[in-house]
């Protein structure tokens, strides 16, 4: 480590801990009042808690049922295809079967449990007490549950979807009924929104509530894959969001979106399909990498190897994962030379992704010698299963093999090999690593070594064969196959693999809830790692950490002299509560220079309701209950409003707060400073996308069609979307105006400013609706004027919400929560109409003057 | 604090000014894959156009014009970014893992990443317009 190479360097101005620890009586004092303050709600009331240790908890632990909800569905599939002709399930249920199993497994498992495991071990990596956000994290959770209990129970009802997990239509347009699709569509665009919530909180909390000192170049490995993966998130959901509105309203209103014969295209749905579902891939695929780059450094006691390399190869997967997702559709007849780019694009990403894999064996390697434990040996299981899978992808990348190897088992094998090997042996892996920092209990050695080795041979015998039988022509989804395919024999030795495989999770499972009472402590830090969260304490305190230390390394515990005893006698940043307010710091981006003492929300059952309300709009609605799904969207509002009217951006008792170290910092933060703004941005930016996918739809189409316009489409004309461009860009104007007046401390201009943007905010939404009304453009008649409606109304919803938001604000001035020095709420609402303008005018210039000059 | 520290006497970049944080963006992180998904973009869209609307075995040589047009530009960007991020790199004294917590370090940290990331928007866009090397018609 350090001792082999030039001595650390800091700069001269660099801070340090305090030399004398405060006497007893003050520690003991301090940590009496920093356990009240974040003491855990007791009795019924803890499931009011949103502390991220708890909500991590349940979160992770939920998704942990989810995939083994998932994994019985497959244990079933299993079983019908052990032999030829079997009928142990129908083919209708089969159908739903694998519907259930892919979408279970990607969207209530993969891409949730690492959004979980970030919101529990994140800030203690980071040093901080909580996340930014934790009521939003408690609402993102309490959403995902409903959502996903919603979705799983509905195969239990007969009711389960059967398009698989990609939905095409017009597969799931004109020939499947019922429910299922609807409950695919909108129960997952529920718990999508709950992803996305999580992502504004990982992506404001590694950018701002990293400890002092902390700059950019020092943060762990794991905060950077996660970084990452949130960025996707936000560019990669919001497509498929917009897929989800076009085809839910095809399915419940008959707008053609997806009808060739009314001018739709049902490739539309494929490219927002897969511009969500490759880089979705990879928002599986780096959290399960970030945790292997957590663990790698530890076991070879040596720093990671070639850190630049691997935030490059987080960063490198990143973007070029957004430049593959038509191989998914190589088969569809597109020209030679689209298929050609995507085939060269989606080689290239071998190349970042193999440079992390040599940085994790050059780490192995020079360290010194690394001793096989449980967790490493997961990782190391992991490496060899992702590199064969990687492998086959290179095959399938190949547009040829591609076209002869497309929906048969050999891509079965193939992604399973991905997708287990790189991303739930590492998880699996990490549970052993980390589990001492919950309960502060190790798991078992050798109960952990035996669920390896049965995963790792049962996964093998499982999906190794399926290869041969994919290539041997058998194709994927179907539920039975006839003897003379000759396929019985690799199809058994998959059935029998998959029960060893599941043997191997069920040991795992009763390692993780064996009663471990009379286990003693884990001692502290016990794989000798050197990244902040193992400073915790054996069992950990509900504080988070005891003073929030100032960073100097990559790897404190290794580098900085007495760091965890600085840590627990309270000689860093905030090693009291005195107003026992649950309270940590906020810092600058790239250096992490401390900003803001934030104080953060405490236990509520506010964010349940709201999640109640907001989940209730979904499920009603997807049983076409549109009253009742009016009235808990209206409640879901109410309590949204209630929870930030009485949680967000309080004026403080006084302005500056003492944290430590001789260093004052203010409690309120307004502007790109605070935490508040980031979030309504990067959620604005989410917002965009989405837009930009009904654009890129709009678009599309006049690619698709021979005219675009049609020839027969009415004429918006000029006058009225211009007339409410004009209205959303006076509303855009005044908002902006009533910022100025309220920190000018001018109520007198203020409030009129802000009434008069509600009131051109809601006449332009009005005028924009009014113009494809007026000339009758009827929305099921043509894909292009149902595109048309539904840009403008996805304007009017825009302002609307803009409207609400303005209300907010009149409110909160009114009622001296807002005044001229404490203006976080305008700021931000500015903020968010600053993109409702942008958004208007892409649309007006689209629907009123593409067809002028096309 | 630590005594390791000692030794070692505070340095002194080539560029103190370049060295504020405020003189620092991550957004130069992103400007290297902005270059490659607007290449992407325009080779892919250009392509798909083209042919969505013409013969099946329509020659593509406007196509292949364009999209050399567009790689030249996109390589001559990422060839300054990456020389951009190579200066940082080598800015002062250190060519360590730019571990150190100093503004230095974090200067020449962000700086080879920003090289490292060129690199690899260079082959992606090199791998994007290898097709039209080698394509002749729309088929």
């Amino acid at each position: 480590m350090s001792d082999e190479r030039e001595p650390r360097r800091r700069e001269a101005d660099d801070v340090e801990p305090l030399a004398e620890a405060p006497s007893k009586e003050v520690r003991e004092a301090q940590e009496e009042r920093l356990r009240a303050t974040w003491k855990t709600p007791e009795g019924w009331r803890y499931w009011s808690a949103v502390n991220n240790s708890e909500v991590g908890l349940w979160y992770t632990s939920l998704c942990l049922i989810f995939l083994f909800f998932g994994g019985v569905l497959a244990l079933v599939m299993r079983i019908q295809l052990a032999q030829p002709g079997s009928d142990f399930v129908t083919a209708d249920q089969f159908d739903q079967l694998f519907t259930m199993h892919g979408s279970v497994m990607m969207f209530l498992f993969a891409v949730p449990v690492f959004e979980a495991f970030s919101i529990m071990v994140l800030p203690e990596m980071l040093g901080a007490r909580d996340l930014p956000f934790p009521r939003l994290s408690a609402f993102g959770f309490w959403c995902f549950a409903i959502g996903g209990v919603f979705f799983c129970g509905s195969i239990f009802f007969d009711m389960g979807p059967r398009g698989g997990w990609f939905m095409y239509p017009p597969l799931t347009t004109d020939y499947l009924g019922g429910y299922g699709p609807d409950i695919w569509l909108l129960g997952l665009s529920f718990i999508e929104v709950a992803s996305i919530a999580a992502a504004v909180e990982l992506l404001v909390g590694i950018l701002k509530t990293r400890p002092p000192g902390m700059r950019i170049n020092l943060i762990p490995l794991y905060a950077w894959y996660i970084l990452v993966v949130a960025v996707m998130i936000l560019f990669a959901f919001p497509p498929l969001i917009a897929g989800d509105v076009l085809l839910e309203m095809e399915r419940l209103l008959d707008w053609p979106f997806f009808d060739p014969a009314r001018g739709g295209d049902p490739l539309l749905w494929q490219h927002l399909f897969w511009i969500f579902g490759h880089p979705e891939v990879y928002i599986v695929f780096l959290p399960s990498v970030a945790l292997v780059a957590i663990m790698v450094p530890t076991f070879a006691k040596t720093p990671m190897v070639g850190y630049s390399w691997v935030v490059l190869a987080a960063l490198g997967t990143g973007f070029l994962s957004f430049g593959l997702w038509v191989h998914h559709m190589f088969t569809t007849g597109l020209p030679g030379i689209s298929l050609g780019i995507f085939s060269a694009a989606s080689e290239s990403i071998a190349v970042p992704t193999g440079v992390q894999i040599f940085c994790f064996i050059a780490t192995l390697m020079v360290g010194k010698k690394a001793e096989l434990r449980v967790p490493l040996l997961f990782v190391l299981g992991g490496f060899s299963t992702f590199v064969i899978g990687g492998l086959t992808g290179v095959m399938v990348a190949l547009v040829p093999f591609d076209m002869q190897a497309h929906d048969t088992y050999f891509v079965v094998g193939h992604l399973h090999s991905v997708l287990i090997g790189g991303t739930i042996f590492p998880i699996v892996g990490a549970v052993y690593y980390f589990f001492p920092l919950v309960g502060g209990k190790q798991l078992s050695e050798k109960l952990g070594r035996l669920a390896f080795w049965l995963m790792f041979i049962g996964f093998n015998i499982t999906f190794v064969p399926m290869h041969l039988t994919g290539l041997l022509g058998m194709p994927r989804r179907v539920f039975t196959y006839p003897e003379e395919l000759g396929l019985g024999t690799l199809n058994l030795v998959s059935t029998v693999g998959s029960f060893v495989l599941a043997s191997g999770f069920l040991v795992f499972a009763i390692d993780v809830l064996r009663r471990k009472k009379n286990q003693p402590y884990s001692e502290r830090n016990p794989w000798g790692a050197g990244t902040i969260e193992w400073s915790a304490p054996m069992p950990d305190e509900a504080w988070g950490i005891r003073s929030i230390p100032e960073i100097d390394s990559r790897y404190p515990l290794w580098d900085q002299p007495n760091f965890v005893r600085d840590i627990d006698e309270g000689r860093f940043y905030l090693p009291d509560a005195e107003e026992e307010l649950r309270e940590t710091l906020v810092t600058s981006p790239i250096d992490a220079k401390p900003v803001q003492c934030l104080r953060v929300a405490g236990p509520t059952f506010k964010t349940h309701l709201a999640a109640l309300g907001v989940g209730g709009v979904f499920i009603f609605t997807t049983f076409h209950w549109y009253w009742p799904a009016l009235a808990s969207g209206v409640f879901g509002l109410v309590m949204i409003l209630n929870w930030l009217w009485t949680g967000t951006a309080p004026i403080p008792e006084k302005k500056e707060k003492h944290v430590g170290l001789g260093l004052t910092l203010p409690l309120y933060v307004s502007g790109p400073g605070a935490v508040g703004w980031w979030a309504m941005m990067i959620t604005m930016l989410a917002d965009l996308v989405a837009f930009m996918a009904l654009v890129f739809g709009y678009f599309f189409y006049w690619t698709a069609n021979d005219t675009w316009p049609p020839t027969d489409a009415e004429d918006l004309g000029l006058l009225w979307p211009l007339g409410g461009l004009g209205l959303g860009l006076l509303a855009w104007t005044a908002t902006a105006m009533a910022r100025r007046f309220n920190r000018a401390d001018r109520p007198g201009l203020f409030y009129p400013a802000l009434a008069l943007g509600a009131l051109a905010a809601l006449a332009s939404g009005v005028v924009l609706l009014w113009a494809p009304w007026r000339v009758g453009m009827d929305p099921t008649r043509h894909a292009y004027p149902a595109m048309v409606w539904l840009l403008l109304i996805w304007c009017a919803i825009h302002l609307a919400v803009g409207v609400i938001m303005q209300g907010y604000c009149f409110a909160r001035r009114a009622a001296k929560r807002m005044d001229a020095e404490h203006d976080a709420d305008i700021v931000n609402v500015t903020l968010y109409w600053h993109f409702v303008a942008l958004t208007l005018l892409v649309t007006v210039a689209a629907v009123a003057g593409f067809p002028k000059v096309s | 604090m630590s005594p390791v520290s000692q030794g070692a006497p505070p340095e002194t970049p080539r560029d103190p000014a370049s060295t504020a944080e405020t003189e620092e963006s991550l957004w130069w992180l992103a400007s290297a894959p902005l270059a490659w998904v607007l290449h992407l973009l325009a080779t892919y869209l250009t392509a798909a156009n083209y042919c969505a609307k013409a013969a099946e075995d329509a020659s593509l040589t406007g196509v292949r014009l364009a999209i050399a047009g567009y790689t030249a530009v996109a390589l001559l960007a990422l060839v300054l970014l990456a020389r951009r991020g190579w200066r940082r790199h080598r800015a002062g004294e250190s060519l360590g893992p730019h571990d150190f917590d100093t503004r230095a370090d974090r200067h020449r940290f962000l700086g080879f990443t920003l090289f490292l990331l060129s690199g690899a928007a260079i082959l992606g866009v090199a791998f994007a317009a290898l097709p039209a090397v080698f394509m002749e018609t729309c088929r």
